[in-house]
């Protein structure tokens, strides 16, 4: 394979595996975020 | 028990690429060892991956509206989420692909741009959804918009049929004029069975984070009635 075809298929997977790694990362922190909001409105609840 | 079936299908998912990518490599005949076929084999499975996404969206909300279960309209909202990572993956793969094979990056032929279409409509969907804060009226535009965008899927999946313009023919055997060669076909449903694999998991988290936004809505209102 030529240097130029392995920058194609090198820069081909990156990108495709980056978009879906970002999207779980994403994923990752929005579930974070949501147990904290639990945690938060549980507490007011059970303060109220 | 979900807990054990994500955690199979995220290794089942990580072993099908990594056995993919040695048969892509190492196995295949020296003809397929090319970028163009390289890219084609995440490009086209990450397109039915979508596609897959997108339909299943179109029954969830179809049995939304028949039934008015947020049960639905939710599992519609969490899959379209994902088909559009994937839908991504296909736009972003395929234009590494045009800029190696026809030297530029996009093209705007029937294909192409139909399938931007497609992604800004999808797009559009998730936005629709942070915009609108009333749960059944969300779930009711949700669900016309995901109706509404299938018919553009319909239309992506033909428009390479239809028009003959700078897109490839189809690739896949299945398809009319489609084919690629012995053997070198099997790796593209291959990586459709590892990327649907991802893409269930990656539901299924989703799914909870709609699970835990559902309590946290509960617990507000009830919090607000004190």
């Amino acid at each position: 394979m030529s240097p130029r075809e392995f920058q194609f298929v090198f820069g081909g997977f990156v990108t495709a595996w980056l978009i879906l790694v970002i999207y779980a990362v994403s994923l990752g922190l929005r579930e974070r975020r949501l147990r904290k909001e639990l945690d938060r409105v549980r507490q007011m609840v059970e303060k109220r | 028990m979900r807990e054990k079936i994500t955690y199979v299908l995220a290794i089942a998912g990580i072993a099908l690429v990594t056995w993919n990518l040695y048969k892509i490599f190492f196995v295949l005949p020296p003809e397929a060892n090319v970028a163009a076929y390289q890219i084609v084999y995440f490009h086209v499975p990450a397109a039915i991956t979508a596609f897959t996404g997108f339909f299943v969206a179109l029954i969830a909300s179809g049995l939304y509206l028949a039934t008015g279960d947020l049960k639905f309209d939710a599992f519609a909202a969490g899959i379209t989420e994902v088909a559009v990572a994937f839908a991504s993956v296909n736009l972003a793969t395929g234009m590494i692909w045009a800029r190696y094979a026809w030297g530029i990056w996009w093209a705007w032929d029937a294909r192409l741009t139909s399938m931007l279409t497609c992604w800004l409509m999808y797009a559009g969907y998730l936005i629709l959804r942070r915009a609108v804060d009333e749960p059944t009226q969300r779930a009711k535009l949700s669900a016309f918009l995901s109706i509404f965008g299938c018919v553009n899927v319909a239309f992506v999946y033909k428009s390479i049929e239809w028009f003959r313009t700078q897109h490839p023919a189809p690739v896949l055997s299945v398809r009319q004029g489609g084919g690629m060669g012995p053997g070198m076909e099997a790796p593209i449903y291959w990586n459709y069975l590892a990327m649907l694999c991802i893409a269930t998991v990656l539901v299924i988290v989703r799914m909870r984070q709609e699970g835990v936004s559902r309590e946290i809505d509960s617990l507000r209102r009830m919090a607000h009635a004190y």
